[in-house]
């Protein structure tokens, strides 16, 4: 990785300084509901180094990824913009990228995003003019070649901190590191891992992306969703496609003094995140608290995260 | 070949409201062969249709025909006799038959019987799968001869998406992950590294997003 900033964001700066980075997630609001989403967004404050902002997620429609990342700038707050193939073809992707910039945000997350069929307009037409790969490598090539794709100059090219999602569970799980290769030499800078329960799978799929130099390369941030209940752990376990969450996890949330399973469920992302500290090749954990931005701070501070460093 | 689906006979019967003669007409292609659009499958509808209307107090006369193909101006041109007999055509050929008859005959009333829906062949019987999106530019021999456009959901060209399950897709549990399949063979034949490059952004201009596509053979034209 080379001396000179890629983007200038914090987030960049955080991990390029050698601290363990830790980053939320917000969703927008089903609503032009600024007052609900700054509601939202604000317990994050100054206790993350970057805040996610989600790009209709579930393929359920909501404020658009850009507007609430640009009232996150607005707020004080770092946002991680991200940005799925589903909904925009190049043309989209590009001209987006050049207004998110315009607008202060630093950090972009390139997805493939959730399939259509999910979410709450079935019907749409998918796009996926090109996939998330391509995408990483299409933000790459405007920043570092100051290009749009078909090679013309781009006047004022936008400096953004590529990020990249990683999912060690889903299948194939032997090319899953290959994958993470791929989006690492297509331009990744950041990765993001889909949320971690099975920490045997984790360490097994991290020994090999350190063997492979992967963490010399980008910055493997830990994803981390603290279980709130029982049947949200059941829910994950069986209805999310990709994720892997133990029976024994869940049992141990069985196991929780009556009406505890919540503060059991915080209990083992802290345990987990003390691991991560230590998990050789893991730069920071992104906390993925949903529909819980209010138990942030409270997360934050007993896993020793705060304060944030300030680079 | 192209594989297509009746409609409901509703859907039908509505289309052929206003009209007392109909002849519905099939095709020996593509629709023959995904047993929807042959001879027997328009006797059936023929059948359907005389009893849906008789039922209904309104008999309508219904004539049976099949064409070796409706994509052809030289058969659709066996009809031109008669074809203005009738109030309407029931076609049973995919989309593209229709549109040739309703080119080749512009007075005349042309229904859909059957929902065209993609490339592909039959896997077992009675079993169709898609294969092919036309994309106009055949890229498959990078994947062990699989295609990703047509068969991942999201048309991914860099390997499987986080929502890869035990070989299926994540939309849904019948669907084959295409990934997982192509991965594995890769794996098999110890050719992992083939799936290491990243794929170039794909041009669109020889697919559908180029506008509606013409073929010419220029030898033929002369």
């Amino acid at each position: 990785m080379s001396n000179d900033l890629k983007s200038g964001s914090n987030l960049e700066k955080v991990l390029r300084s050698g601290h363990f980075a830790f980053t939320g997630e917000c969703g927008p609001p089903k609503g032009a509901n600024i007052e609900h989403l700054k509601e939202k967004m604000h317990p994050l404050k100054g206790n993350v180094d970057a805040v996610n902002v989600t790009d209709n997620q579930t393929a359920v429609v909501r404020m658009s990824s850009w507007a609430a990342s640009t009232i996150m700038v607005q707020e004080g707050i770092e946002p991680n913009f991200q940005m799925v193939c589903r909904d925009r073809n190049r043309l989209a992707m590009m001209s987006d990228i050049l207004g998110v910039y315009v607008m202060g945000i630093r950090n972009m997350l390139c997805l493939s995003g959730d399939h259509q069929k999910f979410g709450n307009h079935p019907e749409s037409k998918n796009v996926y003019d090109i996939d998330s790969l391509q995408l990483i490598s299409l933000a790459k090539k405007m920043r570092d070649e100051g290009k749009f794709l078909n090679g013309e100059p781009i006047d004022v090219p936008p400096k953004i901190f590529i990020g990249a999602a990683c999912n060690p569970f889903a299948d194939p799980f032997e090319f899953r590191v290959y994958r993470l290769a791929k989006k690492i030499e297509a331009g990744a800078d950041f990765v993001q891992t889909q949320c971690i329960y099975n920490m045997k799978k984790f360490r097994e799929f991290m020994k090999m992306a350190v063997d492979m130099g992967l963490s010399e390369k980008c910055y493997i941030l830990a994803g981390v969703t603290p279980l709130k209940s029982i049947g949200m752990a059941q829910y994950m376990a069986k209805m999310v496609p990709g994720m892997d969450v133990p029976n024994e996890l869940i049992q141990r949330l069985k196991g929780a003094p009556k009406g505890k399973a919540a503060e059991e469920g915080i209990k083992i992302a802290l345990e987990q995140i003390e691991e991560f500290k230590e998990m050789k090749g893991v730069s920071g954990v992104h906390l993925m608290a949903i529909e819980w931005e209010h138990r942030v701070p409270e997360i934050a501070e007993r896993a020793g995260m705060l304060p944030r460093p300030k680079v | 070949m192209i594989v297509a689906d009746e409609k409901s006979l509703p859907e039908i019967l509505d289309m052929i409201k206003d009209c007392n003669h109909i002849l519905v007409l099939g095709c020996k292609g593509c629709v023959t062969v995904c047993n929807v659009g042959g001879l027997k499958e328009v006797q059936i509808l023929a059948s359907a249709l005389r009893i849906g209307r008789k039922k209904d107090g309104r008999i309508v006369k219904v004539d049976e025909e099949i064409l070796e193909r409706q994509c052809d101006p030289e058969y659709v041109a066996q009809i031109k006799d008669r074809v203005q007999n009738y109030d309407g055509v029931v076609s049973l050929a995919c989309g593209v038959g229709p549109q040739f008859l309703s080119e080749a005959y512009p007075d005349q009333h042309f229904f859909p019987a059957v929902n065209t829906k993609f490339f592909g062949g039959a896997v077992a019987h009675g079993i169709w799968e898609e294969r092919c999106a036309g994309c106009g530019n055949c890229i498959i021999h990078n994947f062990d001869g699989l295609c990703p456009i047509a068969r991942c959901s999201k048309s991914l060209m860099n390997g499987p998406c986080g929502g890869s399950s035990n070989g299926k897709c994540e939309i849904d549990k019948e669907i084959l992950c295409i990934w997982d399949s192509i991965v594995r063979k890769k794996m098999a034949s110890g050719q992992l590294n083939d799936l290491l490059k990243v794929m170039p952004i794909k041009d669109w201009r020889t697919a559908r997003d180029g506008g509606p596509r013409k073929r010419i053979k220029e030898d033929l034209t002369k």
